[in-house]
């Protein structure tokens, strides 16, 4: 049939306007256009123009249409009328909903402000959430960085004043060795992928070290399959064999760390002069010095009256044989001759191919360079490193790799995103003085420098629910959340009265312990009182959580709302420039629902609280909207950078100006201001950039720093456990603060190997979010679910043999806390003592609005089950919690498994009961086209 | 049967990067976002919230475990994964538009995309069973078949800017593992690539001459072979006292 070729529009109408907003489909926060058609959304692609992900999108990311769509959508506020767990529930209005929740906020607040406990999950607002919790008055309050990934963060603003992911980034124009840690296919989205690309298409080179070869690793162009809780030993073998070739950036060491700086010999703490400055001995002069002065050569070879440089212990430390690649091979799963050749081509690449810049600057001592030199290797980390009990010494080590290299803020390394770098010094502190009727005394979070930090009480009892900032975990810089339930079901350290919690499945996948935290939501005690007694919940979603609440309080989809993304907050800036951004209502709800922070607002409104209302009671807010353009933290210094100032041409400082929203819309959703050219390496030191850094309030002051690969704070804390100052750990920790405190980076097995008997225990098990679901509802999309709708257990080729496993058999997973039967996968690609699943695939019945026999709901399964929040008792009659000694960060990568061979289930055990779905069921079709 | 036409003026198609795709499936998305509001009749979901969802995509990305052999150079070489994102590959002799017994199946003469003209299409399914790749699904909803359009509405629409005259898959792909371009031009970036990269054809023994083309991954794992490529690092000194020597010996040049 030779038919005529039909005449087709090639030039439609796209839509009748593209709104630009800020994606919230997972934590990357891309700038979108949303094209709307007759007012609906018609469809989702990146904004070229946006600094995070310069047009490209992901796949959760355009599947947001089904997510504001999606019939998991809460409509209206609820009260419970069935028992915990139910999911009866009755539709209320929101004077009720406000009226109900002032009835329980306004005693605490008034008698005792700690009895609420104010928890937010995947909060991108944390600036204002703690500002509500602060002006409330609780010392509860924390986000959910404890459970995630809180070893990073803290573990690189310790060492060097910012970590990856929010804190920096590579320099992907010019890097040509890129190394991955324990990333496998999340943090951060887009931007990780858009880098890979460019040093792929230069033909740069990359490792991946991870446990599963999918995703990142799986393009990798060496995949290093460690076995998990074993990054550190790796790290510091590879300082061991730079160490011995003396492949060391010793110039850098000596003028931007804090490497030649002299130890008392006897206190261990860093040698200081009358300012509290740090001493060095002047190679040139010899003399005694501040680190600061101009034109000195710190001397890393000192040796003042008997007080030795920090260079001088790492070096001792670190060429240790203990170190050797040959000692560490087998522990990490790695041949020793790989790690040397991984190590001689980092060093190859750090010095071989180092470049200049024909740029000169001028350093905090204000000494000039006239040339910026490059080191093109940089790294990248995140969770898998991170969620072990040794997670933040590894961040560490990973740190003081590449600092030995020479690569941080230089051309090719790893370069800082403002407000990053920024010392702990400049950090807040923790707080928690506690007045009725009135505001916490600062912030909850920040930063300890020692034990005159923690949080405790004259007794030594934890100020906090989660027991943040104590002696189990001193430097806990994100709040433990993952111990918020536990604590308060068992009264340590105290009794609450009402849990308030915001997007955080807490009765399903975002909990150690899952199944077990349901009976501590729903126990009562024997009054017949729930021993939590009040439980208020506000999401989006009908999640597993929502079930569990006595009060929910409905937040509105990410294209229904007003946001900002915030410099106060966890902002979205490059290397080369400051940004923040907002989200708006693109779409107005078609749902009683309003935006959570608006909520706060009002409540906040009807309890009275200071930095809330005026001295005659009147809000000073009317909604979120009204609060990201008017509230100032300092004067001229809100939550949002650009168009400040009447006219709107302020930048950072600037008087509120009522237009700023209009103008952040007109601007396509975001700000942007770049930093100088000259200021934008070397920035912890350059006195261009800290000059910039001042202008954008970012500083109050320049704030020039040593990087600490010696840590002072941890010495500290080290020191008292070994029996000075007034404050030292009780006896039950002070083994193991001496021991975990060490003050130079070091590798300790994970605690869960010395608390279950690994030769019965002799599989690591993990989990991975996919990419497209990383961060986000996605179980629920009716299009992503269609992608990631199973998640097996994948199981190495090793045991796969060795149990006889054959395609869809199943297994019995058992860890020393529980088991579960689970359908089992056979992957190669994957370290051979290793087990693992997608994370949150499995969902609970009657949740998120699916069907019950929903393949999420049958087949899908957490590993949380096998994962308590405390260790195996010890006999002692404690509670110790599965955390990282440090920092508190949840252990979740520690965990041991056994396998055997199950004979098929109808479904994985352990099977809960369907709860009663509040929204119903969804469509059963889909043809989803809004236009005509 | 439909014909084909003898030759197009234009080979338009995808260089898909193996090396560089990371399995993201932002294309399948975008892909499916763009076709439901766009070319034809919307790309449906059944039970979409139920046991069994299922819809029409016209680009899925599947996932492919490659266990190397062993050599004596690598005696135990790690498996790999290989992330192979798939759609209509606009075949220069495609059997799905010669067997579409209507005329809707077609390749156009001024570029040679293959279509689908639905309001001609029976749904009868012989173009899905001919092709080789498996690239054609029926929508279940509209009973009529669908395939990748190369964003037909898209490449030439005047509506959008310049830069953004590509496939939707193209535009959003994080990693650039997705290049457009017109291969009957051998300056055309999709022909620069598949030469320098040694793009291939999918099954070229099913003598369908497909467009699109893919770039093999490079090779991987080079630092776990037994012969030294780079000579591992030279110690400075065995001994501590030796380093301490080393090291002032640096400090002077600095």
């Amino acid at each position: 049939m030779n038919i005529q070729q039909p005449k087709i529009d090639t030039s439609p109408k796209v839509s009748d306007e593209i709104r630009k907003t800020t994606c919230y489909m997972c934590a990357c926060r891309c700038g979108i256009n949303v094209h709307m058609k007759d007012g609906k959304v018609a469809y989702i692609e990146g904004n070229r123009d946006h600094p995070v992900n310069k047009g490209v999108l992901c796949a959760k990311g355009s599947a947001g249409i089904m997510q504001v769509n999606a019939p998991s959508r809460l409509k209206a506020p609820m009260k419970r009328v069935g028992p915990r767990g139910s999911g009866e529930f009755e539709e209320i209005s929101w004077d009720e909903a406000l009226d109900m929740a002032v009835g329980l906020l306004k005693p605490i607040r008034e008698k005792d402000p700690k009895k609420l406990a104010f928890f937010t999950g995947r909060d991108q607002s944390q600036s204002f959430t703690g500002f509500w919790a602060q002006n409330f008055g609780t010392p509860n309050f924390a986000a959910h960085g404890g459970f995630c990934s809180v070893n990073m963060a803290a573990g690189g603003i310790y060492t060097m004043g910012g970590a990856f992911w929010e804190f920096g980034q590579p320099d992907w124009d010019r890097t040509k060795l890129f190394m991955l840690f324990g990333v496998a296919e999340d943090h951060d989205s887009n931007p990780i992928k858009i880098g890979i690309g460019k040093v792929k298409g230069r033909g740069g080179k990359i490792i991946g070290v991870n446990p599963i070869r999918s995703g990142y690793n799986a393009v990798a162009d060496e995949w290093v399959g460690i076995t998990p809780g074993t990054d550190g030993l790796f790290i510091l073998a590879m300082v061991h064999e730079l160490f011995r070739a003396g492949k060391l950036d010793l110039e850098y060491l000596s003028r931007f760390t804090n490497a030649p700086v002299l130890i008392d010999a006897e206190t261990g703490l860093l040698m200081r002069d009358d300012a509290g400055k740090e001493l060095v001995i002047d190679r040139r002069t010899g003399k005694l010095v501040a680190f600061d002065q101009k034109g000195i050569l710190p001397d890393l070879a000192a040796n003042h009256e008997g007080n030795r440089t920090v260079f001088q212990l790492m070096a001792e430390k670190y060429l240790d044989p203990q170190y050797a690649p040959d000692a560490v091979a087998e522990r990490c799963g790695i041949s020793a001759d790989r790690i040397r050749k991984i190590t001689s081509e980092l060093a190859r690449v750090a010095f071989d191919e180092a470049f200049e810049l024909d740029q000169s600057w001028t350093d905090f001592r204000g000494d000039t360079h006239d040339k910026m030199v490059g080191r093109p290797v940089s790294f990248h980390s995140m969770r898998g490193v991170s969620a072990h009990s040794n997670g933040f010494q590894t961040c560490r080590a990973l740190h003081l790799l590449q600092i030995i290299l020479g690569t941080v803020e230089v051309p090719g390394g790893f370069r800082f995103k403002p407000p990053y770098p920024k010392p702990v010094s400049a950090h807040p502190k923790p707080h928690g003085k506690v007045t009725c009727n009135a505001a916490l005394d600062g912030p909850h979070l920040g930063f300890v420098h020692g034990p005159d930090d923690l949080m405790l009480n004259g007794d030594g009892s934890p100020i906090r629910l989660d027991k943040a900032f104590t002696w189990e975990n001193p430097m806990s810089s994100h709040g433990l959340m993952h111990m918020v339930i536990s604590n308060a079901h068992a009264g340590d350290p105290y009794k609450i009265d009402t849990l308030f919690m915001y997007m955080a499945n807490m009765s399903w996948n975002s909990s150690m312990n899952s199944g077990g935290v349901m009976e501590m939501l729903t126990e009562k005690d024997e009054n017949g009182d729930y021993v939590i007694p009040n439980i208020i919940y506000s999401d989006a979603y009908s999640s597993e959580m929502v079930a569990y609440a006595d009060l929910i309080l409905p937040d509105t989809t990410y294209l229904e709302r007003h946001d900002c993304i915030s410099l106060l907050d966890r902002p979205i800036c490059e290397a080369e420039a400051a940004a923040d951004a907002i989200r708006w209502p693109v779409i107005e709800p078609d749902r009683d629902v309003r935006g959570f922070q608006t909520t706060l607002v009002h409540l906040a409104n009807r309890l009275g609280m200071p930095g809330f209302v005026n001295e005659d009671g009147s809000a000073k807010y009317e909604d979120y909207a009204d609060y990201i353009v008017n509230h100032e933290r300092k004067p001229g210094i809100g939550p949002l950078a650009g168009f400040r100032g009447k006219g709107g041409d302020k930048v950072g400082r600037g008087e509120v100006n009522p237009d700023q929203l209009d103008k952040y819309i007109e601007n396509g959703g975001f700000y942007v201001e770049h930093i100088p050219e000259g200021a934008d390496f070397y920035k912890p030191w350059n006195s261009a950039y800290q000059d910039w850094a001042v202008g954008m309030g970012i500083y109050d002051k320049p704030e020039p720093y040593l990087f600490s690969l010696y840590s002072e704070p941890m010495r500290k804390f080290q020191r008292a456990a070994e029996g000075h100052g007034d404050r030292q750990p009780p006896e039950h920790l002070r083994e193991r603060v001496k021991a975990t405190m060490d003050p130079l980076p070091i590798w300790y097995a994970p605690f869960e190997d010395s608390h279950v008997d690994t030769d019965e225990f002799t599989v690591h098990a993990l989990t991975q979010r996919p990419m497209a679901m990383y961060h986000s509802w996605g179980t629920q999309n009716a299009w992503l679910r269609q992608i990631h709708g199973r998640n097996p257990l994948y199981i190495p080729t090793k045991i796969w043999e060795a149990n006889g496993f054959e395609d869809g058999d199943w297994a019995k997973v058992s860890s020393a806390h529980g088991s579960i039967t689970v359908p089992v996968a056979h992957m190669a690609a994957l370290n051979e003592s290793t087990v693992w699943t997608w994370n949150a695939i499995g969902k609970r019945k009657g949740a998120w609005a699916l069907e019950n026999d929903a393949p999420e709901a049958t087949k899908g399964f957490l590993l949380n089950h096998l994962i308590h929040e405390l260790l195996p008792p010890k006999g002692d009659g404690l509670r110790w919690a599965n955390s990282d000694p440090i920092t508190g960060q949840a252990a979740w990568f520690d965990l041991r498994v056994k396998i055997e061979k199950s004979a098929a289930p109808a479904e994985c055990d352990p099977a809960f009961p369907p709860i009663k779905s509040p929204v119903g069921q969804g469509p059963k079709e889909l043809t989803w086209k809004v236009g005509k | 049967m439909t014909t084909l036409p003898g030759k197009t003026e234009k080979k338009l198609g995808l260089v898909i990067d193996l090396d560089t795709c990371v399995g993201c499936h932002a294309c399948v998305i975008s892909c499916k976002g763009w076709n439901t509001e766009n070319y034809g009749a919307p790309l449906s979901d059944q039970d979409p919230y139920g046991g069994d969802p299922s819809g029409t995509f016209l680009n899925r990305v599947h996932s492919y475990e490659v266990q190397p052999l062993a050599t004596s150079d690598k005696p135990h070489p790690a498996a790999q994964l290989i992330h192979f994102p798939k759609s209509c590959l606009h075949c220069e002799d495609a059997p799905c538009v010669t067997v579409c017994p209507t005329g809707a199946s077609y390749k156009r003469v001024e570029d040679g995309i293959v279509l689908v003209n639905e309001s001609d299409c029976i749904g009868c399914g012989l173009c899905a069973w001919s092709c080789p790749y498996g690239a054609r699904e029926l929508d279940q909803a509209e009973g009529v078949m669908k395939k990748c359009t190369l964003c037909v509405d898209r490449i030439y629409n005047e509506n959008l800017p310049e830069v953004d005259r590509v496939p939707s898959c193209v535009r959003t792909c994080p990693a650039g593992a997705r290049h457009f371009g017109d291969f009957a031009d051998p300056e055309s970036n999709v022909s620069k690539l598949t030469a320098e990269r040694g793009g291939m054809d999918l099954m070229p023994e099913q003598g369908t001459k497909p467009v699109n083309k893919y770039l093999p991954p490079r090779p991987k794992d080079e630092m776990d072979q037994i012969d030294v490529l780079a000579p591992f690092l030279a110690p400075v000194a065995e001994e501590p006292a030796g380093f301490v020597g080393w090291l002032d010996k640096m400090l002077e040049k600095i």
